[in-house]
């Protein structure tokens, strides 16, 4: 709700001060009593988050519980506050994995760009901001973390509408 | 029949009073606290406190452990021995008030009549405004010993803050002992059961005086000034911190309540019920009764409407807290001195006339009294809201579009008068 401030004129000698103050305590008891109020109960009731909020990440995963990610190297290319540190690994068969995939998640921008980017829809931002820890060091998330976040992931346009019209 | 209290009897029952009081204001005090911050938020549509205990109701002890464990910090150019001392003398004597106030009927005992106030002094109101105005030597202790300039600031607007007030205070108080003739607390009330009409309307003039003494005397908004959030930090707590700071804190709600217990006795005729002439009585020192049979049922009857007429004038305290806003500090005085001070003792003569003029025309002291002095009250009060209002006599900070426009029409007219050019603003004309 847009707040709207109004100036009023009050010409001398002819507003009451005594009618205006009766009128603001009738107003601040009507409040008073109005059942309806405007606070969320937080840990108990949550904001609805848009489809295309953008949070901690999440990591999709194959159906055996491999990353889906193929260590391209794309995201820690794009991400603009390099905050992802990938070491690429192969294994016999010629197929690229991370061996280590990492996030700093207080570096983080929140920009969305390694979803983007991500040419296999591996690395995504989730629909998730409570993300609060003890120490600095908890804030990077490392690969196993990212796959078992429990966290719906963002889509970060309409599928049905993709250029957003 | 039940006759006076044996000296034995007295001392046991006057310790158990004064511990159930005193436990039982500390804990409205504390409540007062939750009660403040639940209707606060009511009225901003919010909801208040209510994780701790159900609805929040063990607030105030989760606040006072707090407070207890915080670090107290000195200001290392405080005055030590002061700056311990302001907070009690703010405390105890917002507590000590309590102790003339009449919360109910006399109650009937295996060992005599007991009184329901813990001391029933000859001089009742005297000692309470005695013993209301030593407040204030805390507050201005505190904001000297804080050396802080704007504890010091703080400190000097609450003492002048309460001096002009206290006249008013006091003079609306005048007419009702004239109504009375007699200071003690128990009298007012038995005089007004005996009126049966509250004081409220028969002195309607010192009641409304009163009442806004009542929030200046408290410290309370819209007369907030000596601890003025947006001018001062907090005033004279700017330094304190822990359970000195809710030392101050516990004494304002103090003397919230007490204040409004005060009026309700004062003026709404304390523990009386309206209606019922059945609990209409008054203990005399000797443990005899005037009027009714007193019974322990209809001590706690009157118990509950002097319980509910307090919260009454608590409540308007905390509705008026949030919808008026701070006086400018040249208003507050404007209004103590040139507006309270002169209407008050106008009313005192005019009251104290009526009064005498109504004794000497042989009018019974009664209903019809009441009703005399009511018309000549309302005819007063009506006078009074009519040159308060509208800035007749005191204006408002909102008025400068009033000065602006008739700035400019008199500017016009002087310049007709003397044939002046219109002026353009470029400065280079004539």
């Amino acid at each position: 709700m847009a707040a709207t401030v109004r100036v009023l004129k009050r010409p001398e000698g002819k507003s009451s001060y005594v009618r205006a103050t009766l009128k603001g305590m009738a107003l601040t008891f009507r409040h008073m009593v109005n059942p309806h109020k405007v606070t969320m109960q937080y840990p108990e009731e949550k904001w609805a988050l848009s489809p295309r909020w953008r949070g901690t990440h999440v990591m999709e995963q194959h159906e055996d519980g491999s990353p889906k990610c193929v260590a391209c190297g794309l995201c820690p290319t794009i991400c603009p506050a390099n905050c992802i540190r990938l070491i690429p690994g192969e294994d016999k068969n010629g197929n690229r994995y991370p061996i280590v995939y990492e996030i700093d998640e207080f570096r983080c921008i929140f920009c969305g760009m390694c979803q983007e980017v991500c040419p296999v829809e591996a690395i995504h931002v989730g629909q998730d901001y409570e993300n609060s820890e003890y120490t600095r060091e908890r804030f990077v998330y490392d690969l196993d973390r990212l796959m078992n976040q429990d966290h719906p992931s963002t889509l970060l346009w309409d599928p049905s509408d993709p250029a957003g019209e | 029949m039940v006759g006076e209290l044996s000296p034995t009897a007295f001392v046991i029952l006057s310790i158990v009073k004064v511990v159930a009081v005193f436990t039982v204001v500390m804990v409205v005090v504390a409540l007062l606290t939750l009660l403040e911050r639940k209707v606060s938020a009511w009225m901003q549509d919010r909801l208040g406190p209510n994780r701790v205990g159900p609805g929040g109701i063990a607030q105030p002890a989760a606040d006072g452990l707090k407070n207890i464990l915080k670090e107290e910090t000195n200001p290392g150019e405080a005055n030590r021995v002061f700056f311990t001392l302001a907070p009690m003398l703010s405390i105890i004597p917002a507590l000590i008030t309590f102790a003339v106030i009449p919360f109910a009927a006399p109650l009937p005992t295996p060992w005599g009549l007991l009184p329901m106030l813990i001391a029933d002094v000859p001089i009742g109101v005297l000692f309470l405004l005695a013993f209301s105005s030593l407040g204030v030597y805390g507050i201005v202790i505190a904001g000297w010993a804080s050396s802080n300039k704007y504890a010091l600031l703080g400190g000097l607007r609450a003492g002048a803050q309460m001096i002009s007030y206290e006249i008013a205070l006091g003079l609306s108080l005048l007419s009702v002992f004239f109504l009375v003739g007699d200071v003690t607390l128990p009298g007012v009330v038995w005089s007004q059961q005996q009126m049966h009409l509250w004081f409220a309307l028969p002195l309607a003039l010192s009641f409304l005086f009163f009442w806004v003494s009542a929030f200046a005397e408290t410290n309370r908004l819209p007369f907030d000034l000596p601890e003025a959030e947006s001018e001062l930090i907090t005033g004279y707590h700017t330094e304190y911190s822990s359970m000195k700071f809710s030392m101050f804190f516990i004494a304002e709600y103090a003397h919230v309540l007490t204040i409004s217990a005060l009026m309700a006795t004062l003026f709404l005729g304390g523990w009386d019920i309206p209606g019922w002439q059945g609990d209409n009585m008054l203990a005399m020192a000797d443990g005899s009764v005037l009027g009714a049979e007193p019974a322990w049922w209809i001590t706690i009857l009157t118990l509950i409407a002097f319980l509910l007429k307090t919260f009454f004038f608590i409540l308007v305290f905390m509705l008026v807290r949030w919808t008026v806003p701070r006086f400018r500090y040249d208003q507050v005085m404007d209004l103590g001195w040139k507006i309270m001070l002169p209407v008050a003792l106008a009313g005192v003569i005019v009251t104290s006339g009526t009064i005498l003029a109504l004794d000497v025309a042989g009018v019974e002291y009664g209903l019809v009294f009441g009703l005399v002095l009511t018309l000549v009250n309302l005819v007063m009060l009506a006078i009074v809201l009519w040159l308060f209002d509208s800035g007749r006599v005191l204006s408002g900070s909102t008025a400068l579009h009033e000065k602006r426009v008739r700035a400019r029409a008199k500017a016009e007219f002087y310049r007709k008068q003397h044939e002046l050019p219109v002026a353009t603003g470029t400065g280079k004309q004539g």
